[in-house]
């Protein structure tokens, strides 16, 4: 699980944020002022500071923010002078977007915010539709508008070209301003909530932003996505009351409380109208005390009353979001937040410190208990010029909660009428009501005059109280300050700071001597304090307005030796940015203790961690093991052995696809049979006995012949298929289905370790390995010998043995020092870590050590057939001879939505189902495609033509698992390659290159054998997302864009990894390109219709290469490894049983001359999806052929020279 | 040497070279010849003799002989312990080969259960793998094993198969990763020459304060004598399968890691020499412990 934050506010309006790796508050030190309010997503945080603007801050990625401004330059040809920008007067403008509508020169483009730069200047796209357009980018066309081509014809009167430029986000992790176009803002907002990103993925990073103003207004900021992370422009929202509050959850769930204390629910919220259309009224859940607080989830909905009792909404769902009941809760809380997967925090009532409920789980929604999170801040002791400046400005800011007269006020805070008019103000703002409490707990004998004037400041969650108790007050002052604040704000806040500064410091010093440097400052300080406060109560009245908050400090800090020992008061937490679940680890909850040990502790615990395997305890034992083996065995070893080794037979019952016609599941017996061979090695025969007509036959297998064990993907039986060289060459594994899951895993555990046992093969794969995938997402590993790539006579494909490793992937990529990434279906990045094992393989088969638990999510889709008639329009009710209504997308399987399982037992549904809109050939706005017929191709709008619809269904399912594989957060990916580069030193620095899901091209630094990992992600810009890419030797890169073309990167080195700019190759006639594999000089591609080209012509030189050539069809993925041996997954690979698809094949014949070889060779399968050799560089025995030049003679620098004029004249003799 | 999983090896393969000699009173027709054997240490003395028997019941007579036992330096050896217990226990100092006399008369009732079959064997060992279960799941995960997993953590102990057997402990070593570790630790300390068979008692492998108890821990609390004073000389070796784990190892990787094949952490202790010479001959128990030693030394 990748690191995120939790984000708080104390009552000093100092932001922090708390790791769910760390154990401490960190001061958001570059907030420049004090913050009301936060909410977080896990991109971003939002925030309400003391001046009431709203202030964002992006959290800094690898991937930067760009925006792609474009406009088009339009020209028509005349016969004077050929093209010309003079257009007709009814054309469109010479500079437009692109439907012509809006003028748009080059200088209207202008910067958004101050947040904002721009990456380069203006230029013309020279790609047009995957294709290189000839000179300047020009496409042309008969007129305006119509179909553009990239040839000028003898028909082309009109021309245009597309102008490009990025302008960059550059405020990452700071505080920066969200501009705001109106010229009449809404009036000053006192609360924000942030949410909605799963309503929809497109636009990518959309987030939905509510405000709720002073006022009681609510307001809706539009246009918030990844490129535009700030929005665009605030809409009111109508209200059938006035809010106070308002909580948007990462769903469709938008609740708000209102000021009489009834809460109202958002409806009609959705992908495509995420404002939603709406309000529905809820009842506060006591009848007598009014809601302040809502906080809502994905599914869930928590409140908080006036009174502070919490409250939590049963029956909340997307369908349902108002819920059906109000259940209490244990725990008073002045506010509660609920982040992702609806963990809920809280600030304590009683203690004001921040608390997580434990247990929160999705059957669980309400969680167990509240714990309280008890980490230190950072600076807790050491800061003391931040805590005195935050103090002083807290006691503005608090009172400044009220906000325009305080501003006043402290602009003339040395004139005798401001202060007079501060704490005036205060006074007039705390309602009777909320009064009440603070006062009452005073004891008698305090003066009566200095703590009024104080009270009112204590919290800034007080203030919320205040406010809905009774907002009279807050209402007068909305009157007196009106016009104030927004003439002043933009001056009045660093005055006001440059005024303070000095004289809290003055006031201050004495503490700072005395080392009490973060009093803490409360009612309840207040309290234990009123003795020394009566005696200091004169100065404080006599001072002037800002001291009054520094003496106050000062007096208390006297008498509060230990305040900075105590909890942090915290007024406000966000945790939507908090990615915690049941599983996570967290240190926050008792670091109080002893840290350190508890830290140490808690490693050698767990099964996995690394400081513990060099722990003094642990050496002690391992080498008291060794000199008792010397002590009391090395002598005796002639000893007889009391117990003889013998024959270790396994037996079980299990079902067997039985090899003849008609095929089917019949029981049958199994048994392994070990033994120890003549040479101490073990070996084992498999048997399985089964009935054919009465008689009683077996089958079996030498378990040292048996080349992979491969869990099959079913989804009511736990069944694997057992392959030999033979069954891999008939396509006929022997198919096993055991009763349970646990047994089929104990026998795979126990077969692979016998494989294993019988083959010699032990520990973790070597860094020559090849790495496999199978459709199902298992991994596999093979360990190639030298004779696997030799010529003439290569190890058959079919005899390789495959082990698996655990863990789930869809790609793996490696190379030849032993680095390897996967990539899972959910697109996480993922680094093997050196381990072996995990999964089913426990104990003896796995390491212990560089384990850990890896999750995976996929969809599974569901088809929603509709036919139209002419009387009821599209119903469900089809032709006799129609599919299914509820289908798999061949039509051919009914799935309807309650028959429809998870692909296998190992996953679980973790979503309800959803209409999918994300489906090629686009959908309408209730996800429709339309056709004329069943099958047919669908696209997404309706025309008379159609008879027939679909829709397409998805639901998310997860499998837990555990292998040797760490996550790399946080960018999702969707390709990655690894120089396959010869072993070297440890240190050199391995290109890395990926796609991330989103199409960004990215090339990773820092990565080293020791650290596979890396360090960062560099971001290469591109004009177009892409889809696949490939680094080769000699750092050749090559890549494929999502519209098929293919790229060359130039100038990359190690001086320069990211290189500087690419070279657009055209894809081969007609074909839409979709993988790249490079290898040592050859570049292999595969398109869409499954042909493999090889591309012709590269040399040192002109590393583009000259043309493609065809060599294969039926053709899924290439590997090229750094020999140039090339491997593929085939489709329709014949068998004597059966064709398959997803077949492991190997190029035979490639030798250094002949780099596009001459047959297939082919390997275990079907059912493979991907295979890398990039890790193979085991050079084949030598082989004389006297008329070449030997390919493996030492080529220190590059490889490709080497390899540059065998090529020519390859070329040439061709 | 990096991985755990090597501990395990190294533990279930510790063998005691021994010397098997016929008691001297013992009625043979010929002179019987010693004989030589490498012992498993998690086993159990019946259950590896066989060999043993067979080859001295070839100088004896049918009717002299009875149930067959073991003694060593006059302590009677308890065959349901593990082999390596009793080693380290009553013959940690000697030198080896460990010198066992073999008895077919005068069974000592009083000191040994009787041993008939393997049968006995099994249940005992058997029964020590369910009550370190109850102590680690509850028994939640013997009672979830098939009658022929048991039996096959039993074969796997008699015909000396690691893997076998460790394909089927492993699911009794395994514990809720949130709760990291066992409930209670299954755990037997075993003090030299004392009377009382030995400590057995509830221990958690992790404080109430989520701290990982170790080994120091336990002593601490079962057998405080065992612990060193600050500065002082250590009076008490503490021995799990011949070695001398450090105080601070952590006791649940000690019950995964050093357990026996019945599941018990066995803890063998005893008072050190150097120990038993300060403390001069005041006792009883470092006067046997004396003579003893005396005796064995030629």
């Amino acid at each position: 699980m990748p690191v995120s934050l939790l984000w708080a506010v104390d009552v000093y309006g100092r932001v922090y944020s708390l790791s769910t790796a760390g154990q401490q508050w960190e001061h958001c030190h570059d907030a420049q002022m004090e913050f009301k309010r936060v909410t977080a997503a896990q991109q971003c945080c939002w925030g309400i500071a003391c001046d009431n603007n709203i202030y964002l801050n992006v959290h800094a990625s690898d991937l930067p923010v760009r925006y792609q401004e474009e406009t088009y330059e339009n020209q028509r040809w005349n016969p004077v002078d050929g093209f010309s920008e003079r257009l007709l007067p009814s054309d469109r403008w010479q500079w437009s977007d692109v439907t012509g509508l809006q003028h748009q020169p080059l200088d209207s483009f202008r910067l958004p915010s101050d947040s904002w730069e721009w990456e380069a200047d203006w230029y013309i796209d020279e790609n047009f539709e995957g294709e290189p357009t000839e000179k300047g980018g020009w496409t042309y066309a008969i007129d305006f508008p119509a179909t553009y081509t990239k040839d000028k014809k003898w028909n082309s009167c009109v021309r245009r070209r597309r102008w490009l430029r990025y302008r960059r986000y550059k405020a990452m992790d700071t505080w920066s301003k969200i501009p705001s176009q109106q010229t009449t803002l809404p009036d000053p907002f006192s609360d924000i909530s942030c949410g909605g990103w799963e309503i929809s993925e497109e636009p990518r990073g959309r987030l939905s932003l509510w405000a709720v103003s002073l006022q009681g207004k609510v307001w809706f900021r539009e246009g918030i996505y990844h490129q535009n992370p700030e929005g665009s422009l605030w809409e009111e929202v109508s209200l059938p009351g006035e809010v106070v509050q308002i909580s948007c959850g990462p769903g469709d769930l938008v609740w708000a409380a209102l000021w009489e204390g009834q809460l109202i629910v958002r409806e009609g919220i959705g992908r495509d109208c995420p404002k939603g259309t709406s309000w529905a009224v809820v009842d506060s859940p006591s009848p007598d005390v009014g809601a302040i607080h809502v906080a809502v989830g994905v599914n869930v909905v928590w409140a908080v009353t006036k009174d502070n009792k919490v409250w939590f909404r049963r029956g909340v769902n997307s369908h349902n979001p108002c819920g059906s009941g109000w259940i209490s809760m244990v725990g008073e809380m002045i506010m509660v937040n609920v982040g992702l997967n609806d963990q809920v925090w809280g600030i304590s009532c009683e203690d004001r410190a921040v608390y997580f409920r434990q247990g929160v789980t999705s059957s669980e929604l309400s969680g167990k208990t509240w714990k309280v999170i008890s980490v230190p801040r950072d600076g807790d002791r050491s800061h003391s010029s931040a805590s005195a400046n935050s103090l002083q400005s807290a006691g503005y800011y608090f009172s400044g909660e009220v906000r325009a007269q305080s501003v006043v006020s402290d602009v003339e805070s040395d004139t005798e009428k401001g202060s007079t008019d501060g704490p005036a103000c205060l006074v007039t703002s705390a309602s009777p009501e909320s009064f009440v409490d603070a006062p009452t707990d005073h004891t008698s004998d305090q003066p009566t005059d200095t703590p009024k004037a104080r009270i009112p400041k204590v919290t800034s969650d007080s203030f919320i109280s205040e406010l809905v108790s009774d907002r009279e007050p807050a209402k007068t002052i909305r009157d007196v300050g009106s016009a104030a604040p927004a003439v002043l704000e933009e001056e009045t806040i660093p005055g006001e700071g440059e005024v303070k500064a000095p004289c809290t410091d003055s006031s201050l010093s004495p503490t700072q001597s005395g080392g009490l440097l973060d009093p803490q400052w409360s009612n309840v300080d207040l309290e234990e304090a009123q003795g020394q406060q009566a005696q200091t109560a004169a100065d404080a009245e006599s001072a002037d307005t800002c001291s009054l908050s520094s003496v106050a400090t000062y007096t208390l800090a006297m008498e509060d030796p230990y305040g900075a020992d105590e909890h942090p008061l915290w007024a406000w937490v966000s945790g939507g940015g908090c990615s915690v679940d049941t599983h996570s680890q967290l240190n926050w909850f008792n670091c109080t203790m002893n840290t350190s040990s508890l830290v140490q502790s808690v490693q050698s615990m767990s099964l996995s961690v690394t400081p513990a395997q060099t722990a003094a305890w642990r050496r002690q034992i391992f080498e008291q093991l060794s000199e008792r083996t010397k002590r009391e065995m090395d002598n005796f070893r002639h000893y007889e052995q009391a117990i003889e080794q013998s024959v270790w037979v396994k037996k079980g019952t299990m079902q067997w696809w039985r090899d003849w016609k008609p095929h089917k599941w019949i029981d049958v017996h199994f048994a392994l049979e070990q033994f120890s061979g003549p040479e101490g090695n073990k070996d084992g025969i498999l048997f399985i006995y089964y009935n054919f007509y009465e008689e009683k036959k077996y089958l079996h297998a030498f378990i040292n012949e048996v080349t992979i064990l491969v869990p099959v993907l079913n989804d009511s039986k736990h069944t694997f298929a057992i392959y030999t060289p033979e069954r891999t060459k008939q396509r006929w594994p022997i198919r096993l289905a055991a009763a349970t899951e646990l047994e089929m895993h104990d026998w795979l555990a126990l077969l692979s370790v016998s494989c294993c046992d019988s083959r010699g093969i032990q520990g973790p794969p070597s860094k020559q390995a090849i790495w496999s995938i199978t459709c199902k997402g298992d991994i596999f590993v093979s360990e190639p010998s030298p004779a696997l790539e030799a010529m003439p006579y290569p190890t058959p494909c079919d005899q390789m043995f495959w082990r698996q490793v655990g863990g789930h992937l869809r790609t793996v990529e490696c190379n030849s020092v032993g680095i390897v990434w996967g990539i899972g279906y959910d697109h996480t990045a993922w680094v093997y870590t050196g381990g072996y094992g995990g999964g089913f393989f426990q104990g003896l088969a796995s390491s212990t050590d560089n384990i850990y638990t890896q999750t995976d999510v996929k969809s599974v889709y569901i088809y929603e057939n509709q036919r139209w008639n002419p009387v009821t329009g599209y119903t469900n009710r089809g032709l006799p001879t129609d599919r299914y209504m509820w289908s798999d997308a061949s039509g051919l399987h009914e799935c309807t939505k309650t028959n429809t399982k998870p692909p296998s037992p190992q996953w679980t549904w973790v979503s309800d189902w959803a209409i999918d809109y994300s489906v090629s050939g686009g959908t309408d706005r209730e996800g429709w495609q339309y056709a004329a017929d069943f099958p047919a191709s669908y696209h997404g709008y309706k025309t008379m033509k159609d008879f027939v619809r679909r829709r397409r269904w998805a639901r998310k399912c997860k499998l837990n698992t555990t292998g040797p594989w760490q996550e790399i957060p946080p960018i999702p990916l969707s390709d990655v390659t690894i120089l396959p580069c010869a072993a070297q030193s440890s240190v050199d620095v391995v290109p890395l290159w990926a796609i991330s899901n989103k199409g960004d091209v990215l090339c990773r630094l820092g990565v080293t054998t020791l650290t596979p990992a890396g360090s960062s992600w560099l971001h290469v810009g591109t004009d177009q997302p892409f889809k696949s890419i490939s680094i080769g030797a000699a750092s050749q890169v090559w890549a494929i864009a999502k519209d098929s073309s293919a790229f060359y990167r130039g100038s990359v080195s190690p001086q320069s990894p990211a290189g500087d700019c690419w070279y657009h190759i055209p894809s081969p006639a007609k074909q839409k390109l979709k993988q790249v594999s490079v290898g040592r000089t050859s570049v292999y591609t595969v398109d869409e219709n499954g042909n493999l080209w090889y591309r012709q012509g590269v040399t040192p030189s002109y590393p583009q290469g000259s043309s493609w050539e065809h060599i294969s069809n039926n053709v899924r993925k290439v590997s090229v490894g750094p020999l140039d041996q090339v491997w593929i997954i085939a489709d329709k690979v014949q068998g004597s049983h059966s064709l398959s698809c997803g077949t492991v094949c190997h190029r035979l014949g490639v030798q250094p001359m002949e780099p596009k070889g001459q047959s297939w060779d082919y390997g275990i399968g079907g059912g493979w999806d991907h295979i890398t050799v990039r890790g193979n560089s085991m050079e084949p025995p030598r082989i004389c052929l006297p008329s070449l030049t030997d390919p493996s003679a030492p080529a220190p620098r590059s490889p490709l020279l080497a390899r540059s004029g065998e090529v020519n004249s390859n070329a040439v003799g061709c | 040497m990096a991985d755990d999983k090597d501990v395990l090896r190294d533990v279930w393969f510790g063998r005691i070279p021994t010397c098997f000699t016929l008691n001297q009173d013992e009625v043979t027709e010929r002179e019987a010849e010693p004989y030589y054997l490498l012992l498993p240490r998690v086993s159990y003395l019946t259950l590896v003799t066989d060999k043993v028997k067979k080859h001295f019941l070839k100088v004896m007579k049918a009717e002299d002989v009875e149930e067959m036992w073991f003694e060593y330096e006059g302590t009677p050896l308890k065959w349901h312990y593990p082999i390596g217990v009793l080693f380290d226990l009553h013959a940690s100092n000697t030198v080896l080969p460990w010198s066992i006399t073999v008895h077919f008369k005068n069974f000592p009732d009083r000191d040994l259960l009787h041993c008939p079959s393997n049968s006995v064997i099994e249940a005992h060992f058997m029964s020590s793998i369910k009550e370190a279960d109850a102590l680690k799941h509850k028994s939640q995960v013997v009672n979830d094993m098939q009658k022929k997993d048991h039996k096959q953590l039993w074969m796997g102990l008699q015909n000396d198969k690691f893997d076998q057997f460790w394909a089927m402990n492993r699911k009794l070593m395994e514990y809720p990763t949130e709760e990291g570790g066992f409930r209670y630790i299954p755990f037997r300390i075993y003090q030299a020459m004392s009377d009382r068979p030995f400590i057995q008692k509830l221990f958690r492998p992790i404080s109430p304060e989520g701290n990982a108890h170790t080994l120091g821990n336990l002593l601490k609390e079962m057998y405080p004598t065992a612990i060193p004073n600050d500065g002082e000389p250590k009076r008490y070796q503490v021995v799990i399968h011949g070695i001398e784990p450090l105080l601070e190892t952590p006791l649940q990787w000690l019950s995964e890691h050093l357990s026996h094949p019945d599941n018990f952490l066995h803890i063998s202790s005893w008072i050190t020499q150097e120990t038993v010479g300060l403390n001069g001959g005041n006792s009883e128990l470092t006067d046997s412990l004396m003579r003893g030693r005396s005796e064995s030394c030629p």
